[in-house]
């Protein structure tokens, strides 16, 4: 098999049933597996609502380590459009000429480093590396910065073993307490103090409010950025020949990230809790209980997608949930995308190819169902 | 050369002009507020929602299955709804008038 496969597990619960179950410690999950019911539950956020106890709609549930908010993520409408429109363009500068030049800037040394090197570890010298000081740019922060995240290693939360980690979890959280008391201290103009600075309803974002939408950024964007980097150089290391086509059809890339997306699926699931009694795929769910909108699967549901285990560089009708559906869809999807087009591109113009040398799968174990959702090692040598 | 109007939320009224590529892309090329194309165009992020005049409809058609299924879900959708990154830029669009959804 490829090392770049990722298998769909759960294609025939989802065509059987359309929906998995699965423990997390001791607050079950009802898994929905396929594409419509999974966009239906993402926007009726009146029976499935993300403003349950902070941590309680991730999978692996973070009830245990967190009590701060993540914001906007953990609110439902109408409050969270209010939070949304405060922070949205901050996230839509991406899409900026100069913010661009400067990410190709960085992709661009991570891509050197890797060409000047022997052989690399992709996730941490690689994905890890770029991904950090790609979030330098959204942060608007100096680049040395990135290395205290570098030092944290590619997870925030989870560490080897051990599915939440409360230390490593707090590590984040002092760090963040103190960059906020900087950014008091002394405001400039990164994204710390632009948030202390805004207002939402007439009043000043407090202190925590500012947190919860860090540990939002900080979080969300670190092991999916890693894992979608990891997974494309796997991809043009199996796939030389799609190299060679974006080289010539650099117009298709737009096409090809979403593809990609759609086919890494970074994020597995997201969950919901359950406001009222409901049912979904003729199976009840119970009030208080959760069901996940499982964007993995549905990325791969063959009634709406044609060859759904294939990547199509330039699939022409891709409505995709890589980046989640609806009010809460991903903040930081156009950064990612950015990042990914950026690298690509990047790829097409400084690399003939890429030898895999060693890889250890990362299987996500959910339930009976088991994802390849990435790599824990990937060796390889650019050239 | 086929010539749009694209009205914005605010009523502004931006008459655009190209002769390849899809109307969301012609949207973006004259920053036509409130067309995104978050997703380059593949029908996945519904930033590019229209509302096609109702005497331009016979002009643009109506959206695909997959397509009329990403607007359901949204709050702003009415009959003549379409996401324009789905309709092509050509003479068979010559003159309609799209206006964003508030």
């Amino acid at each position: 098999m490829k090392v770049s496969k990722l298998p769909d597990p759960f294609k025939s619960a989802r065509e059987d049933k359309g929906y998995g179950e699965m423990d997390d410690q001791n607050d079950p999950v009802t898994m929905l597996l396929r594409l419509k019911d999974v966009r239906k539950s993402a926007h009726k956020y009146q029976t499935f609502t993300s403003e349950a106890k902070p941590g309680r709609i991730v999978v692996p549930s973070e009830v245990a380590i967190r009590d701060v908010r993540q914001i906007p993520f953990e609110v439902d409408p109408p409050m969270h459009r209010d939070y949304r429109t405060l922070v949205e363009d901050w996230f839509r500068r991406p899409n900026a000429p100069d913010y661009q030049a400067k990410l190709s800037v960085l992709v661009e040394e991570v891509v050197a480093l890797a060409l000047s090197a022997d052989k690399i570890e992709v996730i941490n010298e690689f994905s890890l590396r770029l991904q950090s000081r790609a979030l330098t740019l959204l942060l608007n922060v100096p680049l040395e910065i990135s290395k205290t995240w570098i030092d944290w290693g590619t997870h925030v939360f989870r560490s080897e073993g051990e599915a939440l980690d409360g230390n490593k979890a707090a590590i984040l959280y002092d760090y963040i307490d103190k960059e906020i008391d900087k950014a008091i201290a002394n405001p400039g103009e990164d994204m710390y103090s632009v948030l202390l600075a805004s207002e939402i309803n007439g009043r000043k974002l407090t202190k925590e409010e500012v947190k919860g939408v860090m540990i939002l950024t900080f979080a969300g964007g670190r092991d999916t950025v890693i894992n979608a980097l990891t997974n494309t150089i796997a991809y043009f290391s199996d796939h030389p020949e799609s190299l060679i086509r974006l080289r010539r059809e650099p117009e298709i890339i737009d096409k090809t990230v979403e593809e990609l997306i759609r086919y890494f699926s970074p994020l597995t699931h997201m969950g919901r809790v359950v406001t009222e009694d409901t049912v979904v795929c003729e199976h009840a769910v119970k009030a208080d209980t959760r069901v996940s909108l499982c964007w993995a699967s549905a990325n791969r549901d063959a009634a709406v997608f044609e060859r759904p285990n294939e990547v199509i560089l330039d699939r022409k009708m891709n409505p995709h949930v890589g980046f989640g559906f609806s009010h809460h869809n991903c903040l930081g999807a156009t950064h990612a995308r950015q990042i990914l087009k950026t690298l690509i591109r990047t790829l097409t113009e400084k690399v003939s190819s890429i030898e895999i040398l060693e890889s250890e799968d990362n299987i996500e174990e959910l339930g009976h169902f088991k994802r390849k959702v990435g790599f824990h090692k990937l060796v390889a040598v650019f050239s | 050369m086929p010539k749009i109007t694209f009205i914005t939320a605010t009523g502004e009224s931006i008459i655009a002009e190209g002769t390849s590529g899809s109307v969301m892309e012609l949207a973006k090329q004259y920053n036509v507020s409130g067309i995104d194309g978050d997703c380059g165009g593949v029908c996945s992020c519904a930033t590019c929602h229209v509302h096609v005049a109702p005497a331009d409809f016979n002009k643009t058609g109506a959206a695909s299955e997959i397509e009329a299924d990403m607007l359901e879900l949204d709050d702003n959708v009415i009959k003549f709804s379409r996401l324009c990154c789905q309709i092509e830029v050509s003479d068979a669009v010559d003159g309609v008038t799209l206006t964003v959804p508030g």
